[in-house]
């Protein structure tokens, strides 16, 4: 299949990178039987994942199609999902 | 679908027949090194525990070892003691003379130091080794085989390729009435509304609601963000984001069979098919429970590339990215990279590793028993007093 991305469940906002990308390429992400473009904000590296949609801040993150984390700020379609502006909600003892 | 096995006394099966050295304190590590150096075909386990235990932490790092050294992969165990310890060689041959496992008790304080209890020690490992040399394979059924679930070094493709390939594979074993055991339990965080819909029963999903919560307690008792160990810095390089995205690739190796029980670490099932053992996330500690909980074989995926094995049982090494595989390919039995390749599908490489774990239970020897990989620490509770 060689796809440059793929998307686990068809509930998941975010799409996980299969080779390393490269801002502005528009990746094709098949979502159940169609296939949209996602133009890329910035550089996404191999296994790492990028926001399917606009993701508000506070708005849940799904992968698997079950929530993975909580935006800590906007997320723009395109934009690189990571730690820096996802936060898990389990094992917080920071957070009492 | 048979293969070829050891068939033991107390009627377990065993895979490989190993002569085991193992010392039942920290203090004999050494001691117990040294006599399976001197002795070639032998293998060791050395680990911290033996003293400063007690209630449940004892109870566990007792059936720990009871279960490790008694296992059926071991033809005959000399235990290894000091003199003053808590857990004795004594204390583990009382509990394996139950089952009839041939064993051996020497201790360093008795024998009048290292050096002496090294020659008895060296004499009793040859007297189990020309004893052991006797066992002959026999065709088993894979009913009959208990595989062990693990991965370590996760990356973002752990939960794509390698983990959902390895789930198909013991789908297949557990059809033909065989049983897996998943663990790692800090790696099922934010996972329970998954994992109890597949409960067999609604004790099974009360106890996974309340390992998993147990673990969340135990990780906020630190009063931390438990980011930075879980997931661990090569977690988030690969991709990982939280423990949830983590948790959810983990689990994946359990396949899609009804969870039909719940067992402590290092505890045996009284059910086949799947089980989960409330274990550790560190790999090697969990490679152990699954072993002492009766696992013959072990199933480990990687994303990052890790090369552990075990004293006692093979480990399968399955990468989940070819770059993995081809930067570690002397330690990688099986890449499930092909999958984002195109080069297979999971279902190919789910048939692949159960053909692999066939083919090890009779003899094939994996990557890791081959570099001579024998990993191995105890899952201790603590607090050492």
């Amino acid at each position: 299949m060689q796809e440059k991305a793929i998307l686990i469940d068809k509930k998941d906002n975010v799409a996980t990178a299969l080779c390393q990308l490269v801002k502005g390429d528009s990746i094709p992400v098949a979502v159940e039987d169609r296939s949209v473009g996602v133009v890329l904000l910035q550089d996404i590296s191999f296994g790492h994942k990028f926001a399917l949609t606009d993701i508000p801040q506070g708005d849940a993150i799904i992968k698997y199609g079950e929530v993975i984390g909580l935006a800590t700020k906007p997320i723009r379609q395109g934009e690189h999902v990571h730690i820096h502006n996802v936060e898990s909600q389990k094992g917080r003892g920071d957070k009492r | 679908m048979k293969f070829l096995g050891y068939r033991r006394s107390d009627g377990k099966v065993g895979i490989r027949n190993h002569v085991l050295i193992f010392p039942t304190i920290v203090c004999a590590s050494e001691v117990a090194r040294m006599i399976s150096n001197e002795v070639p075909g032998t293998v060791y386990a050395i680990h911290g525990c033996g003293c400063g235990h007690v209630g449940e932490d004892k109870e566990q790092v007792i059936r720990t070892m009871v279960g490790f050294t008694g296992h059926p992969n071991v033809a005959g165990v000399l235990l290894v003691g000091l003199g003053c310890e808590v857990i004795t060689p004594e204390i583990i041959a009382g509990e394996l003379a139950k089952s009839g496992q041939r064993v051996e008790t020497v201790s360093v304080q008795k024998a009048g130091g290292t050096t002496k209890c090294v020659e008895e020690g060296r004499r009793l490992a040859g007297k189990l080794l020309a004893e052991a040399a006797g066992a002959k394979r026999e065709s088993i059924d894979v009913s009959e085989l208990i595989l062990g679930l693990e991965c370590g070094g996760s990356d973002a493709l752990s939960g794509l390729t390698a983990n959902p390939a390895l789930g198909i594979a013991s789908d297949l074993l557990i059809a033909q009435g065989g049983s897996a055991i998943f663990s790692e339990t800090t790696e099922m965080l934010g996972t329970e509304q998954v994992l109890g819909k597949r409960a067999a029963n609604a004790e099974v999903k009360k106890r996974i609601y309340e390992i998993i919560a147990a673990a969340d307690t135990k990780a906020k008792s630190m009063g931390v963000d438990i980011r930075g160990s879980q997931p661990g810095p090569g977690n988030i390089a690969g991709g990982l984001t939280s423990i949830e995205e983590k948790s959810l690739g983990c689990i994946r190796k359990g396949g899609s069979t009804t969870i039909m029980d719940v067992i402590k670490y290092a505890e045996q099932p009284a059910k086949k098919g799947l089980i989960i053992m409330d274990g550790t996330a560190l790999d090697v500690m969990n490679d152990t429970g699954l072993i002492a909980s009766g696992a013959q074989v072990i199933v480990f995926t990687t994303g990052r590339g890790t090369p552990v094995g075990t004293p006692t049982a093979p480990v399968i090494k399955v990468s989940s990215n070819s770059i993995t595989y081809n930067n570690m390919k002397d330690n990688m039995d099986i890449n499930a990279g092909v999958i984002v390749d195109g080069q297979g599908t999971l279902r190919s490489v789910g048939e692949q590793i159960f053909n692999e774990i066939i083919e090890v239970a009779s003899g094939k020897l994996t990557k890791a028993e081959i570099l001579g990989h024998r990993e191995f620490d105890i899952h201790s509770l603590g607090p050492v007093l």
